[in-house]
């Protein structure tokens, strides 16, 4: 880990955060052969996908609750593209630790742990974006064609809603990983997370194509949030004062998580269990 | 029970259990010149081999890091095919053949486990046996003696991620040892094991010999092991065969000496000792080095000549490292 | 003395698998729910779509619903014996495999009894419940033919799905940090052959019928069962055929995965 300097402690906190993020960045772009796999598959189900949603549009009568053949295109190649970045599908690198009991060494330093890792995510966010985000929009645009957004708001507040939602998975993926402080199999646990956010998160088919029961289901998790928001955004499908009512509401998810997840870390300090030999 | 099997037969015909005939095993590297360029290297990890073994024999391997040790143990075991040579391991053709192979021999790998992980102890001995095809009554009572003299017993129902190093690999040659395999070939089976285990280890491998005649092929860094286990042994340095003979005779050509330490209460002129020469003091003569031949004398008799003379603080044993003697052999031969 | 009997050395080799997990009474019954979870989830997917299109590729819900069950079933079936193939990338870094590689067994063989996955007999059950749902309100005719493809149409399915979980095992000997590149046709595959294949664009079609055929493990097949006719490319009478692209889908693999050993033995020079 990075050891603080010698200007005052504040101005080397954000320093070392600043440099946590940067390792990461650099740190996932050395698997070269594993982000060409990943574009491959990726553009595979965006195919896919592509057949699903278009057949459907047809089926419909050429336009379904507001997408057209062209949007519909938009809304899985930016899925294919911000699901890499956004890490929808947990990862427990945090749980290992907690029973390896490598985290007491991590919870000993001056760093905090949330903040840590948060920043580390958005490090390995902003490589996944070029390296994972980039190809399936090259390949959408060149194949069957992607639908820009009617405004340059649309830009800008795509950026903000998409570092909010990358945050939003971070912090509920962070929370499942504390999940480990209290028991032993945790797998179990992100297993089942990872099958409960792929549909709700508007994966697979838009959230807004959801009948209603499922619809209010799912707007009561934060899951849209953390990747339909933001797709809708950059896609221009709420565009403006819409687009920015849709910003605000990742906002009130991402303050009420980290609040939990404060909370839980805190607790989670105190149950420190040191398990494994 | 009497089995007749054509391996036994060829035990008594003498046909060597392990027979290399200038084997060869080379690999192509890439590797990255400045940013984009790319080279490719011929590495030879084992470059023309010739050696065979009897069955009985304990035989140590020895060479350097990145010699050609785990390469060769490969090759003989059915795991890595040679680039050209001819490798034959009790009888087979270890990679074509493998499976008729795996049920004559038995490896231990020192960084790499096969017992399985998160389950107890004897449930690895349960599925091996099964995965050899013994009768459950053949299996249970091979186990249940290989239990007792690995002293196992107690660390039956422990998972294995939980066993101490010293313990795991008293389970992993009890786990190599189940199907009674005519060669057993262990790779670093002591590296990072307290005196004791090791002892411990070297104990049960010189009794499973002595009772069942099981040829021993062992690699390793410690001259502790080639010691106490191996009458042969073969020297390996950047792929090629530097020595194949006996240990009295490695010892001579090497003059391998081993050398004691002594601290002393308080600087003192450099000792003189009979059985030992002087090779160095440290603190103005507070601690020396003296070096000795342990085909002359013992650690025991040089430290009873220094305490005569001085009283000894404390003390250590350093053994001839393995670079050196091949350094010194490679030298020489 | 007689050796051990497959079955025996089999029961052994599972057996430990299976007390282990059942000794672990919650993290056991979180994966079962886990698992019908998935199963749930992705028949959730074609619900959707239904709820907003009362015809989806020439299909209703109900036939729909067949096709998404008889494939699920199929790859349930399969990945419960040849899943753990999927742990390979972490057992290759783990220098497994030339442990197993000292062992009487053939490789292939050692890697998936490995492990055993209760959980993954959660998805089949999903399946069957779908299955047995659905069949009233199709009011099919029950021939022997349609008795037979029934039957037959789920264990060709899983032979394809397996294969597919064999090719990949052999292309990680390739891969290493590629890995993720075989879940394109493996889970690609799967979610393939639940959708109607009509509905699959052109070069999709081709893909997942004649070089990974997914298309048949249920969607033409059942074609065949309810009596409709098939799109471009994908006329129901190939259905009968669906054994034959098993074969072929285990011939692609066999070949991967005799290369990737002969790979990693060094025997591919």
């Amino acid at each position: 880990m990075v050891s603080l300097g010698g200007d005052s402690e504040k101005v080397a906190t954000v320093r070392t955060y600043r440099l946590l993020a940067a390792a990461e960045f650099r740190r996932y772009s050395t698997y070269r052969l594993a982000i060409f796999a990943g574009v491959v598959t990726q553009s595979v189900f965006g195919f896919i996908r592509i057949s699903v949603l278009f057949a459907a549009i047809s089926a419909a009568g050429g336009t379904l609750a507001g997408y057209d053949e062209r949007s519909a295109s938009t809304y899985v190649w930016l899925g294919q593209a911000l699901l890499a970045p956004i890490a929808i599908f947990g990862w427990i690198e945090i749980a290992e630790r907690v029973s390896s009991g490598e985290i007491a060494v991590d919870l000993s330093r001056p760093v905090d742990l949330q903040l840590a890792w948060w920043a580390r995510d958005l490090g390995r966010a902003s490589f996944q974006l070029l390296a994972r985000g980039l190809p399936p929009l090259l390949i959408g645009a060149l194949t069957v064609g992607l639908a820009l957004p009617e405004s340059w708001t649309a830009y800008p507040l795509g950026l903000v809603s998409l570092i909010v939602a990358v945050s939003i998975s971070f912090t509920v993926r962070f929370l499942v990983n504390l999940i480990a402080f209290w028991t032993l199999d945790v797998r179990g646990f992100v297993g089942l997370y990872i099958v409960v956010v792929g549909p709700l998160c508007g994966l697979f088919v838009p959230v807004h194509l959801f009948p209603e029961w499922l619809q209010i289901l799912a707007y009561a998790t934060p899951f849209p949030s953390m990747l339909q928001s933001p797709i809708d955004v950059l896609s221009g499908r709420v565009l403006d004062a819409a687009a920015a009512a849709v910003v605000a509401s990742q906002l009130a998810w991402l303050v009420g998580l980290v609040g939990l997840a404060r909370l839980v870390q805190w607790r989670a300090g105190h149950r420190l269990v040191v398990q494994g030999g | 029970m009497f089995v007749v099997s054509l391996e036994r037969v060829a035990d008594v015909t003498g046909e060597p259990i392990l027979a290399l005939e200038d084997l060869h095993r080379s690999f192509t590297v890439r590797q990255k010149i400045g940013r984009v360029r790319r080279r490719t290297k011929v590495v030879h990890a084992v470059d023309g081999i010739t050696a065979s073994i009897q069955p009985g024999e304990a035989v140590g391997y020895i060479g350097a890091n990145g010699a050609g040790k785990s390469t060769t143990i490969k090759m003989l075991t059915g795991i890595l095919v040679p680039t050209s040579g001819r490798v034959r391991t009790c009888g087979y053709d270890p990679v074509p053949q493998r499976r008729q192979l795996a049920r004559e021999i038995g490896v231990v790998f020192g960084q790499r486990s096969q017992l399985w992980w998160d389950l107890p102890l004897r449930d690895s001995f349960r599925i091996l046996g099964a995965i050899h095809r013994l009768p459950t009554a053949e299996a249970k009572a091979r186990t249940e003696q290989l239990v007792d003299r690995l002293a196992l017993a107690d660390l039956l129902d422990t998972p294995v991620r939980q066993l101490s190093l010293g313990e795991r690999m008293r389970g992993e040659v009890a786990a190599a040892l189940v199907h009674r395999p005519r060669l057993l070939v262990l790779d670093e089976p002591t590296i990072g094991l307290d005196m004791i285990s090791k002892e411990r280890l070297r104990h049960f491998l010189v009794a499973e010999r002595a009772e069942f005649g099981t040829t021993l092929l062992l690699t390793t860094h410690d001259m502790g092991d080639i010691e106490r286990l191996c009458d042969r042994v073969l020297v390996i340095d950047r792929g090629r065969l530097v020595f194949d003979g006996t240990l009295p005779s490695l010892a001579e050509r090497v003059a391998l000496q081993r050398v004691l330490v002594v601290d002393l209460p308080e600087p003192s002129p450099d000792l003189q000792v009979d059985a030992a020469s002087h090779i160095g003091s440290d603190l103005d003569g507070q601690r020396q080095r003296l070096a000795f031949s342990p085909k002359e004398t013992t650690a025991a008799r040089v430290l009873a000549e220094v305490s005569a003379v001085t009283e000894v603080v404390d003390l250590t044993l350093e053994e001839p490292a393995i670079e050196d003697i091949v350094r010194t052999l490679y030298g020489v031969g | 003395m007689a050796e051990l009997s497959a079955i025996e050395a089999y029961r052994i080799l599972v057996g430990s698998r299976v007390r282990s997990q059942l000794a672990y009474r919650t993290s056991f019954w979180l994966n079962v729910v886990t698992s019908i979870c998935v199963g749930m989830v992705e028949f959730l997917e074609i619900y959707a779509i239904f709820s907003n299109v009362p015809v989806f590729g020439g299909l209703d819900l109900r036939q729909a619903a067949l096709v998404f069950a008889l494939a699920s079933a199929g790859f349930a079936l399969a990945e419960v014996v040849f899943g753990q193939l999927d742990t390979m990338p972490t057992y290759l870094r783990l220098g497994r495999l030339e442990v197993m590689l000292v062992r009487p067994m053939p490789l292939m063989l050692q890697l998936i009894t490995s492990d055993f996955q209760l959980r993954r007999l959660g998805q089949l059950a999903v399946s069957l419940v779908i299955i047995i749902a659905v069949l009233p309100g199709l009011h099919l005719d029950y021939t022997p033919a349609t008795v037979y493809l029934l039957v037959i149409t789920p264990l060709t399915g899983a032979a394809i799905y397996a294969a597919f979980f064999a090719a990949a095992g052999g292309l990680q000997f390739f891969l290493i940090d590629g890995a993720e590149f075989t879940s394109s046709f493996v889970y690609g595959g799967s979610y393939a052959g639940q959708l109607p294949g009509s509905v699959l664009i052109m070069p999709v079609r081709v893909l997942f019928t004649f070089v990974f055929p997914a298309t048949m493990t249920a969607y033409v097949p059942a074609l065949l069962i309810m009596g409709l006719p098939g799109p471009k490319f994908l006329p129901a009478w190939l259905g009968w055929f669906a054994p034959l692209f098993a074969a072929w889908a285990w011939l692609l693999a066999w070949m991967a995965w005799r290369t990737g050993v002969r790979r990693f033995t060094g025997a591919g020079g």
